[in-house]
């Protein structure tokens, strides 16, 4: 069977499961009062049934604070990663991904516009926030590609990322502007530019996992037509994908989901960048593989992240972004040498 | 099988293509020949909608612009003269795209997907580089993997953008030979752009010779591609100049040889011209 031979084979999907959830309680275990990985397994499971609390065990802490902000980390993780993968593979550019396009900042953008001038609605408290940052997000993806596009036809990687830089230093600004004449409205600038999951609730955790089940499902079923992509547009017109409209689509989800994402967190660099081209590493660049597994790796990445963040120069809390970019910095740096020390030699 | 009615298609204000139309039946390997620029390769672009275009383009009656993406595959493949793969895919993957076409909603394969692979990598000769990266062939063997790619899609019509370019002689032969095995099952069609005169000359049963985006001739290989059009539009006297390049092989330079051979040269046949400058 192709798909069985192709796709995610379930030990993977349960190896990476396990990775995923290991992770999760060792982050949600360690902090100023610290548990052991069972004992928190323990109490979620015990919260999640209505079982009694282990003795001596503040399970408030754990349940109240703790697991809905690394609940948040991973799915935000899960939701940067697998944009940065179909990014990677629609654009054929390793170096793509929400931060280096300039998406996260054009959503950062749009949530700071709504709250600076309250755009708001009535049932859902971040509603016009994050439909401002979904709005922001796909108009800087398309201002971006064009302004590439217009360039040098090719969509190359050098242009892409200058343009993206650019773009991401003229909204800086922007937000800069707007910030300092709102300052009592919006959240310091430094949320919107590096990012922070500090203090998310559980609201937000179903925020998230309701975006990444329809857009992220969406992108999961676009993975044939993004192999096709990666392997040459004019290919996959040839074998009969519906180029145009596979575009938007994937371009629309993953504007959407960097924009749940930056209305919840603040725009958290490199994720997008960093995963996907480490996981391409361990299964392959075939997207049927690459994106799931980029959901696994981004949340693992994440909450590694956000766990050094907390503990690294405990008691002062490093923004989680703070972490990432550090991270990611020297990633792209060396992705950036190595790609073109390939073309050089091709 | 593919009808073409005054097409044309414009980069700006250049027309690319200006009014071209042409009849494409089936068991017909239509060469679409002419110097640099005249609009060849925009004509393939265009017959695989990948260029916007006016006129019309018909596959099997239907209007092309009509037919969905998927259908429109299982009518034609396109195979280009070059790949750049952005990533390690291997060979199998490659080849494995090409029955995207034929995939249900959940994109799970069926035995004659199965069998469809098998056959292409068989047939192209690819068997042992199933497993290979893509990143590490070479120009042949990235060109054998997309032809086992466009043999795996099974389309009607077979569309090459100069498909051995970059392949040397022994490449050459084997994938025009591989497309001339395809094209001999019931119902096939090809039309490609080649640069090679002898190779559109050995291979085609039909020919159309442009110029300037027009078609300059069109019909049965022989009559399009008489000497007088071509010197015409080629500015050149193709045939002359294609003895001209043989000579060498038939009659070796003269300071390799020993006297005895002069006289030999002296009495080739003489249809083979003397060396001589070209035409300014």
């Amino acid at each position: 069977m192709v798909s069985t031979r192709e796709g995610f084979r379930p030990w993977e999907i349960f190896l990476f499961s396990v990775a995923t959830l290991i992770t999760l309680l060792i982050c949600v275990g360690v902090g100023s009062v610290s548990l052991s990985p069972i004992t928190t397994a323990a109490v979620i499971w015990n919260a999640l049934w209505g079982l009694p609390m282990p003795e001596g065990v503040s399970a408030t802490i754990i349940l109240a604070v703790r697991l809905p902000r690394v609940l948040c980390v991973a799915l935000t993780g899960a939701s940067l990663a697998l944009c940065g993968g179909a990014m990677q593979g629609l654009l054929r550019n390793s170096l793509a991904d929400g931060s280096t396009l300039g998406v996260a900042s054009g959503a950062s953008l749009g949530a700071v516009i709504a709250i600076a001038f309250g755009i708001t609605f009535p049932v859902m408290p971040l509603g016009g926030t994050m439909l401002m940052a979904m709005l922001f997000g796909f108009l800087s993806l398309v201002v971006i590609l064009s302004l590439a596009y217009r360039l040098d036809g090719t969509l190359s990687t050098n242009t892409i990322i200058l343009v993206g830089v650019i773009w991401s230093m003229f909204v800086s600004s922007l937000i800069s502007l707007i910030v300092t004449f709102n300052s009592e409205k919006v959240r310091s600038i430094t949320f919107w530019t590096m990012g922070s999951l500090q203090g998310s609730n559980y609201a937000n955790t179903l925020t998230l996992l309701l975006a990444l089940t329809v857009f992220g499902g969406v992108l999961l079923g676009r993975a044939r037509e993004l192999n096709a992509f990666a392997i040459g547009e004019d290919n996959a017109r040839s074998v009969g994908v519906d180029v145009k409209r596979v575009k938007l689509t994937v371009l629309v989800c993953v504007s959407a989901l960097i924009g749940v994402c930056v209305a919840i967190g603040g725009s958290i660099g490199f994720v997008g960048l960093v995963t996907p081209h480490a996981v391409r590493l361990l299964v392959g660049p075939n997207h049927r593989r690459l994106l799931p597994a980029s959901l696994f790796g981004g949340a693992i990445f994440l909450m590694l992240a956000d766990l050094a963040a907390r503990v690294l120069l405990n008691p002062v809390e490093l923004p989680i972004g703070v972490v990432t970019s550090l991270i990611g910095a020297v990633a792209f740096m060396v992705i950036f040498t190595r790609s073109r020390k390939k073309d050089a030699h091709a | 099988m593919l009808e073409i009615q005054n097409l044309s298609v414009r980069y700006g204000a250049l027309p690319a293509v200006d009014e071209v139309s042409f009849t494409v039946r089936e068991g017909e390997w239509l060469m679409i020949v002419g110097p640099n620029g005249a609009g060849k390769s925009t004509l393939l672009s265009a017959i695989a909608q990948g260029a916007p275009y006016r006129g019309d383009i018909r596959l099997g009656g239907q209007d092309a612009r009509r037919i969905r993406p998927r259908e429109r595959a299982r009518w034609l493949g396109m195979l280009s003269q070059s790949h750049t793969v952005g990533y390690a895919f291997t060979v199998e993957e490659i080849v494995r795209l090409g029955r995207y076409a034929y995939a249900g909603m959940l994109g799970g394969g069926s035995e004659a997907d199965e069998r469809a692979v098998e056959d292409a990598l068989a047939k192209t000769g690819m068997l042992p580089y199933r497993d290979h990266s893509a990143l590490t062939l070479s120009g042949g063997e990235l060109q054998r993997a997309f032809l086992a790619q466009v043999f795996a899609q099974d389309p009607r019509l077979l569309i090459l953008d100069e498909p051995t370019n970059h392949l040397d002689l022994a490449y050459q032969k084997q994938v025009f030979e591989l497309i001339w095995e395809w094209l001999a099952q019931p119902g096939r069609a090809a039309v490609s752009v080649v640069h090679d005169l002898s190779l559109a000359r050995l291979y085609g049963t039909h020919a159309l010779l442009m110029n300037g985006g027009k078609a300059a001739a069109a019909g049965p290989i022989g009559d399009a591609l008489r000497p007088e059009l071509l010197q015409r539009v080629y500015g050149l006297d193709v045939y002359a100049w294609m003895q001209t390049l043989l000579q060498p092989w038939i009659a070796p330079a003269p300071d390799h040889l020993p006297e005895s051979a002069y006289r030999q040269a002296d009495s080739l046949p003489n249809w083979i011209d003397k060396p001589r400058p070209l035409a300014p």
